[in-house]
């Protein structure tokens, strides 16, 4: 089973996490910008943290072989804090970069003004840089985020095409699919979706433009339920062939329309560092 | 060593890095989001001398561009564009206001950036840094060969301290890189 995990947050987990999800078939992840469980008070902050999921991660993911890209945003929560918010003027620096390859995560959390007008101006953006965008559904009041998410990204002009709206469940993956974008779903140990419901949820609406990623970060999480879903779906009577749609090219079709994934020929990277007792970063 | 004269024929058929140099000598800013872009934009062939399209498009977009956004360039780059910015340092005329980035790029833990800051440029870099770095090369098992100037640089004090390095390694039963032992010998004999 070949794995492209198309939203984990790597930097909050550990070498041992990428060795596993290496020897599970994972060959590719994209890392999303988003909170770090600790608010953050300033645009250096940011910057330090997207230096670090263009430079540090991916540097650190080749070492065992995987893949890594980046999407590059201010997260709805912390569009809220009036001194987080001059970051905005710096996302084009980096929306610029080959390694970024969407505009995210966006969207809502609470639905402030504040909210909404940080996710339009990045819509905007992505608009400006031809980037798709990620955008996250709210964990409160989400039948209502996601509608009103939908909304905005229609008023923004987007081709929905390029859009997947994230973190999707039972009661919101029909507004998603009516709406045209990519439907996303994070594959949790105990809360947001479970393999054997996402299971049910590929029974009733297919395989198209679906994606599926574990959201691993630095709660409750585990970067393997990627393979756990292969499973299940192989278990229930889906082909080889479908799983490798959703978990391989499905994200693949969904990033390719950055025109920067890369992922032409992997060997190249792991020469790079060949002959480098370098694993730990130094000895 | 190239320069920058050579880049530039090298690159003069690539009509789109023209009119884009034109664009950022009027307009210094604009080199913010063309310098990320230039893989994308100008190609990434390999070139003569070690250089690929993109390096050198990017050496020649900072040679048009003032000191500042040389740093700014640095500062928010990925590693490609450090890694560009760091070959590019010894062509630019901006003095010793490059040190800091390879000060910058001594202190990570990627062995790419940390080869990048010893090349020609690192003639600038203070006797002190410049042991200290070479030391985290053979550390980190970059290849000594990246170092420029190796053997003329190299002073009793390194020699001491890859000495006590080697014995750190060897009381814990573990190897020397070969070339750092093929340096200690050298330094024995001066």
């Amino acid at each position: 089973m070949r794995i492209f995990d198309p939203h984990i947050h790597m930097t909050s987990r550990t070498t041992d996490d990428y060795a596993r999800m290496a020897e599970a078939g994972v060959l590719a992840v994209v890392e999303p910008a988003f909170w770090l469980g600790q608010p953050r008070t300033s645009p250096g902050s940011f910057t330090d943290y997207f230096d670090s999921i263009i430079g540090w991660e991916p540097f650190r993911a080749s070492q065992f072989g995987i893949r890594h890209h980046a999407t590059i945003a201010l997260n709805p929560k912390e569009a809220n804090d009036p001194r987080c918010r001059p970051v905005l003027d710096l996302l084009p620096r980096y929306l610029a970069k080959d390694g970024v390859v969407a505009v995210g995560e966006i969207g809502y959390d609470s639905m402030t003004p504040a909210e909404d007008e940080a996710f339009a101006a990045q819509l905007a953006l992505a608009l400006d840089h031809e980037l798709p965008a990620l955008v996250h559904t709210p964990h409160r009041d989400k039948a209502r985020g996601t509608q009103r998410s939908i909304d905005v990204i229609k008023e923004s002009g987007i081709d929905p095409g390029r859009v997947v709206l994230d973190h999707l469940n039972e009661v919101t993956v029909a507004a998603a699919k009516d709406a045209g974008v990519w439907a996303g779903f994070s594959i949790y140990p105990d809360t947001k979706m479970s393999p054997d419901r996402m299971v049910t949820i590929l029974q009733e609406y297919g395989p198209e433009r679906v994606l599926i990623n574990s959201a691993a970060d630095w709660g409750k999480s585990d970067p393997l339920l990627t393979l756990r879903t292969g499973e299940a779906m192989l278990k229930a009577g889906f082909s080889e062939d479908d799983v490798d749609r959703v978990l391989w090219q499905n994200p693949v079709a969904f990033y390719s329309q950055s025109g920067r994934l890369d992922i032409s020929d992997k060997s190249e990277v792991e020469a790079t560092f060949a002959g480098n007792s370098i694993l730990r970063g130094g000895s | 060593m190239t320069t920058l004269d050579q880049l530039k024929s090298e690159l003069a058929g690539n009509e789109r890095l023209t009119d884009d140099l034109r664009r950022v000598a009027d307009k210094p800013e604009t080199v913010a989001g063309l310098f990320p872009a230039a893989g994308r934009r100008y190609g990434r062939e390999p070139l003569t001398g070690g250089w690929t399209t993109d390096e050198a498009a990017r050496a020649l977009l900072l040679s048009v561009s003032p000191a500042d956004q040389v740093l700014q360039a640095y500062r928010y780059g990925d590693t490609a564009e450090k890694l560009a910015v760091l070959k590019a340092l010894p062509l630019l005329p901006i003095g010793d206001s490059g040190v800091p980035l390879l000060e910058d790029a001594l202190r990570t833990n990627d062995t790419r950036l940390v080869s990048a800051a010893l090349g020609p440029y690192a003639d600038r870099l203070g006797q002190e840094a410049w042991r200290q770095a070479v030391l985290k090369c053979v550390f980190m098992g970059v290849p000594l060969k990246e170092v420029h100037r190796l053997h003329d640089r190299a002073d009793a004090e390194l020699g001491a301290m890859l000495r006590a390095f080697a014995q750190e390694r060897a009381a814990a039963g573990r190897d020397m890189p070969p070339d750092a032992l093929a340096l200690l010998d050298q330094l024995k004999e001066a």
